[in-house]
């Protein structure tokens, strides 16, 4: 959302003229950056919320064994027990292993659809803003295009195009959203494009792509994993709503909003608990992945989103 | 920020020269992306025009006949043609030209758009205000908190909880959007109205208290509202004559860039609530893989984006001469 928040500036030459190298930023001074992550709480808590989701999802099924794949039409839609400890579905699914599978797609897919995003907008925008000119205004011109059709549309006509499975989905996802990474890291290439080390590998017989991996990449990790962070968050919603609407994740595999897709006959007839479990783990666990890129971006003190 | 400069006019000129040209270039990628999607369909455009059910014979003197089988560039020049002339191709399903299709579904959008907008910003604003008079005292803490949940909640599963408090517990509204075809029959139901506006108006309170927060508190810390302090204005004064107007403009002007938001929420929100608009149109269409419609829509909700932010874009720096440029 461009101008808007124009007029703050990153504090230029952090670093120097010293080009530190790939990873650096991380090596540099450990222990204040994960101090200043663990001063804020609502992050901690965002990391402790993941963690107890991934435990969830991956680990629980073993513990709380269910049949996800089979239907039971002896056991449908039963509220809460001392068996079904969040009821079943309307084929008999147990809704908590249900919340288990369904949790082990939607953060599997929503985590490397993200990360696959902020890959692909990395690139572009670090190519863009390393080559300037008319390349930079034309690849430009292309992510405002990008912006300019909704996502949740064009991911709903894809899907309906080539109707895909959980790393079909991944690829949509990752090819559709893009567009957000590759201005900020963009806007860093435009700052580090000119800094004295850069111009010194160039001078010294470096090429564009040596100053593009060992120098403008690595300087810009905190914009990009800040970014990646807030991909994924979106990125799990995304999944969510396409999965709802019916053209995400098919049957008999499901994810979190596919659960919720029979929502409105479950509301109707009052089964709360095939709509609140699932609804809340969306929540919960978007709310941490933002969380987490609040505390991420205040501790590496980058702008953006 | 920038020097402050006076504003002249064919700075101005220029500028919305630049931008508009810029949106123009922009909305023919668009064009480029929707033509590539419509001949990745299976079966490629002619399918799109002449139906699911057509033969392979039909196909091909179709394609032949419409210059289907000529270079992709040359073809694309002529769908451009096409688009221009207001032919969005023929529904599958509903056998019925698209654009006709969406003229009669949008006002029903808009109706539903506009209302949770109104809604939205009625009480975003105030909420924002007194957020940033409380800063940093529990209310504002409390509210801050509220806005980023609903910031991560799915449209539809809001929905769905009201449905459930509101429709199936309380029995006070209707889950049903209204129906009619008119729109005097749609506002001829209010009480049905009222969880579709509500759903859809939800995310917009919980973003826009949070612009109005940042800009009542930019505006807050001014020199001229030292000034009017200094000068004797109660702080009621100072509020609503200087910072509330200075804040609003920049906070409406963030709608123009909401413009897509506003149609992914309609699109759920007709869903959930059965309310014949473009949403529903949108996600009937999905469901039954009818590209010519899909592709439609997509075009008209990527030009009205382009046109939101082309607005937001200006109005910003109308209203404020130290942004400057716009993006890259």
């Amino acid at each position: 959302m461009s101008a808007a928040q124009g007029g703050r500036f990153r504090s230029a030459g952090r670093w120097g003229l010293v080009a530190p190298r790939g990873g650096a930023a991380n090596r540099r001074r450990p222990a204040p950056l994960i101090a200043r992550f663990a001063r804020n709480k609502l992050a901690v808590a965002g990391v402790l919320v993941v963690a107890l989701f991934l435990f969830f999802c991956f680990v629980g099924p073993l513990l709380y064994s269910t049949d996800q794949t089979h239907t039971d039409l002896t056991q449908v839609n039963l509220p809460p027990s001392g068996t079904h400890w969040l009821g079943t579905d309307a084929v008999g699914h147990d809704e908590l292993g249900r919340l288990m599978y369904g949790g082990k797609i939607s953060l599997l897919v929503g985590l490397a659809a993200g990360l696959l995003a902020t890959v692909i907008g990395t690139l572009w925008g670090a190519v863009a803003g390393y080559a300037g000119g008319w390349v930079d205004a034309v690849m430009m011109r292309v992510v405002d295009a990008g912006i300019a059709i909704p996502a949740l549309f064009i991911l709903l006509v894809v899907s309906a195009i080539t109707s895909p499975g959980p790393l079909g989905l991944i690829v949509i996802l990752g090819l559709v959203s893009w567009l957000v990474p590759s201005r900020l890291v963009r806007a860093e290439t435009l700052t580090l494009k000119n800094r004295d080390y850069v111009l010194t590998l160039r001078a010294t017989g470096g090429t564009h792509g040596r100053a593009i991996v060992r120098h403008i990449l690595p300087n810009s990790v905190s914009t990009i994993v800040v970014a990646a962070t807030f991909q994924v968050a979106d990125a799990i919603l995304l999944v969510a709503y396409v999965s709802y609407l019916g053209l995400g994740v098919q049957p008999p595999s499901t994810d979190w909003g596919g659960m919720l897709s029979a929502g409105l006959t479950a509301a109707y007839s009052g089964r709360w608990w095939l709509i609140v479990p699932p609804g809340l783990a969306i929540i919960l666990v978007v709310c941490a992945f933002n969380a987490i890129g609040d505390g991420l971006r205040d501790a590496f003190d980058v702008r953006g989103r | 920020m920038d020097q402050l400069k006076p504003m002249d006019t064919t700075d101005t000129l220029l500028y919305l020269t630049r931008r508009v040209l810029q949106a123009l270039a922009v909305i023919l990628i668009v064009t480029i992306v929707v033509f590539c999607l419509l001949h990745a369909l299976p079966g490629g455009p002619a399918r799109g025009i002449l139906g699911p059910q057509a033969t392979g014979e039909q196909i091909a003197a179709f394609n032949h006949e419409q210059g289907l089988d000529r270079p992709l560039p040359v073809q694309y020049v002529y769908y451009l043609n096409t688009l221009l002339h207001g032919d969005l191709g023929t529904s599958y399903t509903l056998n019925e030209a698209v654009l006709r299709l969406i003229e009669q579904r949008l006002p029903k959008t808009l109706v539903l758009t506009v209302l949770s907008a109104l809604v939205g910003l009625l009480l975003a604003v105030p909420l924002g205000m007194w957020q940033a008079v409380r800063r940093n005292k529990p209310a504002d803490y409390v509210i801050t908190t509220l806005s980023f949940v609903a910031y991560s909640t799915p449209v539809y599963f809001l929905g769905l909880i009201l449905v459930l408090l509101f429709t199936q517990t309380l029995r006070w509204f209707p889950s049903q959007a209204p129906q009619g075809d008119t729109l005097a029959q749609v506002f001829a139901d209010p009480a049905a109205l009222v969880l579709p506006v509500v759903t859809g108006a939800a995310s917009m309170i919980a973003v826009f208290s949070r612009y109005m927060r940042a800009a009542t508190l930019e505006n807050l810390s001014e020199d001229y509202v030292r000034t009017a302090r200094a000068g004797g204005s109660r702080q009621g004064a100072i509020l609503f004559r200087h910072v509330f107007r200075n804040s609003l403009t920049p906070v409406i002007a963030m709608l123009g860039y909401y413009v897509p938001v506003l149609f992914g929420g309609a699109l759920v929100v007709e869903q959930l609530f059965n309310y014949p608009g473009m949403g529903l149109l949108f996600w009937s269409a999905a469901q039954s893989s009818d590209y010519p419609v899909l592709l439609g829509c997509v075009l008209v909700i990527s030009v009205a984006t382009v046109v939101g932010t082309l607005v937001a874009d200006v109005v910003q720096r109308v209203v404020d001469p130290r942004v400057k440029g716009g993006r890259a």
